[in-house]
């Protein structure tokens, strides 16, 4: 199936996010928004909402946590206790540092993972990328076109009047 | 708008525009590498041969081709150990905890840094892995079920603590790293023009795309990670210096051991950091991005690190001194006035007296006297970790124990060898991956470029294409 886009190229992160609000003020759904690097306050006027991958670390690294301080009891106290330098079979202090290490593992490894999983990143040699240029120095506003509802040259002259330097259309193969 | 006082200096000279950063970055990933380039990548190599020779050497004839002896049970192979996971942690420093103290300065370094973080922790994890001396068994460190009954490793001791901390910090860098290069990737895709880049680029891209939804949760997870990595880097170094700290051995069994151990890494990382960033930043032209600015302010963490460092000297002294412990006292004495007393002066000359140079501006800011030092520092801090080690091992409790050491060919050879095996990864890295993080410093070269008007290249001739219209 093909979608079809149109494109508004931008050239100034000022000039983009005045236009985000604009153009969503005039009833336009944004379908996404491209830029080289991330734009401070974009989030807010793109309606972006605040991430839950914290939350996901979080309890990726309270699993870590409590795996390390089984794993440590039960080898060491129950499954094959030995007397280590004196000190008690569960020696909790001792336990500390593997547990430290296997808690941040755990966290960072979950919430990177679950990042690729949410953002559909993968390796592949397939790539839609709307303009190439949006990964040197320009932004890319997409808005998708609905085929009888869509005024092409409406939404045109809106992207225009709100300092886009170029209107592009788009077809992409989803 | 982030907005950043007119009275700082610029972090990026020149005038840059977006598009000059992708091409300042890009060019030498794209172009065919320069002489300079392919002079040191030769030499690298056969700093490798050695490494490979040497290790074959330890591992056909075993450790006894090392210098070790009956009383010196831990000499080189620990050394460089510790020297290379200390040189590691500069990376996360300024990847990390700059990050969370919104340094804006460490966004041109933190990519080469980390790299050289990464690359420093594999040579690190060379040496105990090769003094086990029967590698193909290392995964005997980990708690596995296993065929001799379930006996399980001894999670009280400091050395497998060593095992989890290393292989955590070396895994966690990685992701760090590499989350960090995906977007830059991404970048030199959409540049290439071989076919082979393309698909190589596509693949380790992992098809990003820049979408303001994909960059919000990117910043989250950097900073998710940097808010991990920064106990994790703290812990590393706090748990290498447990292994002697919890032995009884005068000379080892100090307090002040984790946060002396931490600040002596820092200040060895960041001498390395500006020994490769000097050469980095000649050979390809980078001096609008790591200025003298950035040098400076390295400079200010090696003064810092580095007298603290000097203090941990002195109290060790002097505790030894106030303890009243007859062996404490002798190890320490032994140390400046026994047989190794010239390691112990060099330790004391370059750790000590040689940063405190960098109190001058003009020496600060002198890119020949930094690389000096950073070159003292380097070697002082090694000296730093052979002193620690063997001056407290050699005169043991029994005097008729009491031995030298002295290295063999294969010790120096593993070591050089491992200096060769850095060096051809650090150079391999700066062919073919982005040494400067593109999108970073894209993102302050609004607030903080030399040019204070629009930075986005209306001027600029390459894409002239593109500006239908200007604006103010």
């Amino acid at each position: 199936m093909t979608k079809k886009f149109v494109l508004g190229i931008y050239d100034d992160e000022d000039v983009l996010l005045q236009a985000i609000e604009n153009v969503r003020a005039a009833g336009t759904k944004i379908y996404e928004v491209f830029s080289p690097y991330p734009i401070h306050g974009i989030d807010d006027v793109l309606g972006v909402k605040r991430s839950r991958l914290p939350i996901v670390a979080f309890f990726c690294g309270l699993f870590g946590m409590s795996f390390a301080l089984w794993m440590q009891i039960w080898m060491l106290g129950f499954d094959w206790p030995m007397i280590i330098g004196g000190k008690p079979h569960i020696a909790l202090p001792a336990f500390i540092p593997v547990t430290f290490e296997l808690t941040v593992l755990c966290a960072a490894f979950g919430m990177v993972i679950t990042f690729f999983i949410v953002t559909r990143l993968r390796p592949s040699l397939k790539v839609n990328v709307f303009d190439k240029r949006s990964t040197d120095d320009k932004y890319v506003m997409a808005i998708e076109v609905k085929e009888g509802v869509t005024d092409i040259s409406a939404l045109n002259n809106l992207l225009r009047s709100n300092g886009a330097i170029e209107v592009n259309e788009k077809e992409v193969i989803k | 708008m982030q907005h950043v006082s007119p009275i700082r200096e610029p972090l990026v000279t020149g005038g840059k525009t977006y598009h000059d950063v992708t091409e300042d970055v890009c060019r030498q990933v794209e172009a065919k590498p320069n002489a300079r380039w392919a002079a040191a990548f030769a030499v690298s190599l056969v700093g490798l041969a050695i490494f490979f020779y040497s290790v074959y050497r330890t591992l056909w004839f075993g450790i006894g081709e090392w210098g070790l002896n009956k009383t010196v049970g831990w000499a080189w192979d620990i050394t460089n150990f510790v020297w290379w996971v200390g040189i590691g942690h500069a990376g996360t420093l300024i990847s990390a905890i700059l990050l969370l103290f919104r340094q804006k300065w460490r966004t041109s370094i933190n990519r080469a840094a980390e790299a050289m973080t990464i690359f420093a922790v594999i040579c690190a994890a060379m040496f105990p892995v090769l003094h086990m001396g029967r590698p193909w068994l290392a995964y005997w460190v980990l708690p596995l079920p296993n065929t001799f009954g379930s006996l399980w490793v001894n999670f009280n001791s400091p050395l497998l603590w060593d095992v989890f901390a290393i292989s955590t910090y070396f895994s966690v860098s990685l992701v760090f790293w590499y989350i960090g290069l995906i977007p830059d990737f991404a970048t030199i895709r959409d540049r290439a023009t071989g076919p082979i880049a393309r698909r190589a680029y596509s693949i380790l891209s992992m098809g990003w795309t820049g979408s303001a939804k994909a960059w919000s949760r990117h910043e989250t997870v950097s900073l998710i990670l940097a808010g991990l990595c920064t106990p994790l880097v703290l812990s590393v170094h706090t748990i290498v210096s447990m292994d002697f700290a919890t032995s009884v051995i005068p000379g080892w069994h100090t307090t002040i051991f984790p946060p002396y151990f931490v600040a002596g890494a820092i200040f060895s990382g960041f001498a390395m950091v500006l020994t490769l960033m000097i050469i980095t930043r000649k050979t390809f032209k980078l001096e609008d991005y790591i200025t003298l600015e950035h040098v400076e302010s390295m400079n200010k963490v090696i003064i810092l690190t580095g007298s603290i460092v000097g203090v941990a000297y002195i109290t060790e002294f002097f505790i030894a001194w106030y303890s009243g412990v007859e062996y404490e006292q002798y190890a320490f004495i032994n140390r400046a006035t026994g047989p190794y007393w010239w390691a112990y002066w060099s330790m004391m000359t370059c750790n000590v007296i040689t940063p405190q140079l960098f109190w001058f501006r003009s020496i600060r800011r002198s890119l020949t006297a930094t690389f000096i030092i950073s070159i003292f520092v380097n070697i002082g801090m090694w000296f730093e970790r052979f002193v620690i080690i063997v001056t407290s091992l050699h005169r043991d409790f029994l005097p008729s124990s009491w031995v030298m050491f002295s290295p063999t060919i294969i010790d120096i050879g593993v070591y050089v060898g491992t200096i060769g095996l850095f060096f051809t990864l650090f150079l391999l890295f700066c062919k073919f991956f982005p040494v400067i993080n593109m999108f970073e410093v894209k993102s302050i070269l609004k607030s903080s470029s030399e040019v204070k008007h629009h930075p986005n290249g209306a001027m600029h001739g390459t894409n002239k294409d593109s500006h239908t219209n200007t604006h103010p």
